[in-house]
């Protein structure tokens, strides 16, 4: 295997709605940022790719348009995944280990506002026996959270915690979109907004984009100071039916988790997308994570979440820690999919 | 103006099964490699991948797994009305399948209650012939 790592990361200041500026404007100032950080120009990325979603922006192929964010002339290397980044950066890392290109520009995007994005991820579910129904994302979620809370394992007052705790680190993120110190107990206060679900439980709507570069060996120690090895990276995928998996725990998770080598060593911190709080502590379980590791350290999904780029912001943010030096072993992770149907795990180092 | 996607795609000989299944007002799920009885039926067994054939019929009476109330959205079950949506394991069936259960509040709603389902009167092999469940009269 070649040694790959994260050796530039920007993201946008995400918001509830960004309308002075359309996909392209929105992603053009955080490219250069990343690009910038790597101290490279398009001339050395050797390889580019996206993740974004064709039901967010309304339109077929809206990826193409969004090349005019990198300049696609002359030709460049590029290719799209309809996921979020993280399984781009995935593509953009077997692209790496395959020896011919050394740098790679990852990004994603999403703009949730135009529509209802509750509505809008109905379209990714299974087409016979699921979208016909139209179960927006929160009634969904609120089947896992009680199905969880039902196992007794977890309690309502826990589920604040992870709430209350996002809100607060967010504080010390400025591109954090929902920041604030909340108690929990000021949150369990707060009535349902679709049973068992508090508004808390559920991320905020976010308008958002984000990019990477990676580079493999002596070319990423040439250019970063720092830079945060990827050790293990795997994904993987469970039924697409909500009734035939355990929803109280992630199997895909645990699985990806063992291949990437989470456990082989003691992790400092991790960067979990968890769009739901309920989430968060089946992917803690999972990922056999005790109290001693801080969880999200950024504020996670439930302090911004622009679909499409939360889980590479994951692994962005992970790897910025990192380089930074605040950390030197970090678990960072992207979801996809209803419910946490599919994972990404990636295990990331300093030297 | 009208937009539209003019194609069309068979269900195959197991979705496909499942809904005509609808269409007569019968519910049938497929038995899986290890012998559970999967509902809504899959072509492949989630675990092992094995391609699955045995089909079995699936009562029509079953119980809440999990549930989450909603105020009724859009396109959803119940034109709008506040309903419950639930995972449905049917009486000899392994697994639970999604739907809407038509009750007046969350109240009356709970793990482990018995549910049966509310068949629409014109049926054309989609998993909407199943308006919605209700609770199972006779049971507590």
């Amino acid at each position: 295997m070649r040694d790959v790592a994260i050796i530039s990361f920007a993201q946008t200041k995400h918001a509830r709605a960004i309308t002075d500026a359309n996909e392209v404007e929105m992603l053009m100032p955080v490219v250069r940022e990343a690009l910038d950080g790597a101290g490279v120009g398009m001339d050395r990325v050797g390889f580019t790719c996206s993740g974004s979603t064709d039901y967010l922006s309304g339109q077929a192929f809206s990826f193409v348009m969004t090349l005019d964010a990198v300049g696609p002339w002359p030709p460049i290397a590029e290719s799209h995944v309809e996921m979020d980044g993280a399984w781009a950066l995935y593509e953009a890392w077997v692209k790496l280990q395959m020896g011919e290109v050394d740098v790679a520009l990852v990004y994603a995007y999403g703009k949730s506002s135009p529509g209802d994005v509750t509505e809008v991820l109905t379209r990714q579910l299974d087409p016979y026996f699921l979208a016909p129904l139209w179960p927006d994302t929160i009634s969904l979620a609120g089947l896992q959270t009680r199905a969880l809370l039902e196992t007794g394992r977890v309690r309502e007052a826990d589920l604040a915690e992870v709430a209350a705790r996002s809100r607060r680190d967010a504080l010390s993120n400025p591109y954090a979109l929902l920041a604030r110190d909340d108690s929990p107990d000021a949150l369990l206060a707060e009535p349902f907004i679709a049973e068992p679900m508090h508004k808390w439980d559920c991320p905020p709507i976010t308008d958002g984009a984000a990019a990477v570069v990676i580079a493999a060996g002596d070319v990423a120690r040439e250019l970063s100071s720092r830079p945060a090895w990827v050790r293990g990276i795997d994904h993987r995928i469970e039924s697409q039916g909500l009734g035939l998996r355990d929803l109280t725990t992630s199997a895909s998770t645990r699985l990806a988790g063992e291949k990437a080598g989470v456990a082989s060593a003691p992790v400092d911190f991790a960067e979990l997308h968890a769009p739901f709080t309920a989430q968060e502590l089946i992917l803690r379980e999972s990922l056999g994570l005790g109290d001693d590791v801080a969880i999200n350290p950024s504020g996670g999904a439930l302090a911004a979440n622009p679909v499409m780029a939360a889980g590479l912001i994951r692994l962005g943010e992970a790897a910025a820690r990192i380089t930074r030096g605040e950390g030197n072993r970090a678990v960072a992770h992207a979801t996809s999919g209803p419910l946490l149907q599919q994972n990404l795990v990636c295990v990331l180092e300093g030297e | 103006m009208v937009i539209e996607y003019p194609f069309s795609r068979t269900t195959g000989p197991v979705i496909g099964a499942f809904l005509t299944g609808l269409r007569e007002g019968v519910v049938v799920g497929i038995k899986g490699s290890d012998g559970r009885v999967l509902m809504p039926p899959t072509e492949y067994d989630p675990v092992t991948s094995e391609s699955l054939n045995e089909m079995v019929e699936v009562g029509q009476t079953g119980q809440v797994t999990t549930w989450s109330w909603t105020e009724g959205r859009r396109y959803q079950p119940l034109d709008g009305r506040p309903f419950a949506w639930a995972l449905i394991k049917l009486d000899g069936a392994d697994t639970a399948m999604l739907h809407a259960v038509d009750v007046a509040s969350p109240d009356q709603m709970s793990i482990g209650m018995r549910v049966r389902i509310r068949w629409r009167a014109e049926r054309e092999g989609h998993i909407r012939d199943i308006e919605c469940f209700e609770p199972e009269v006779g049971a507590s």
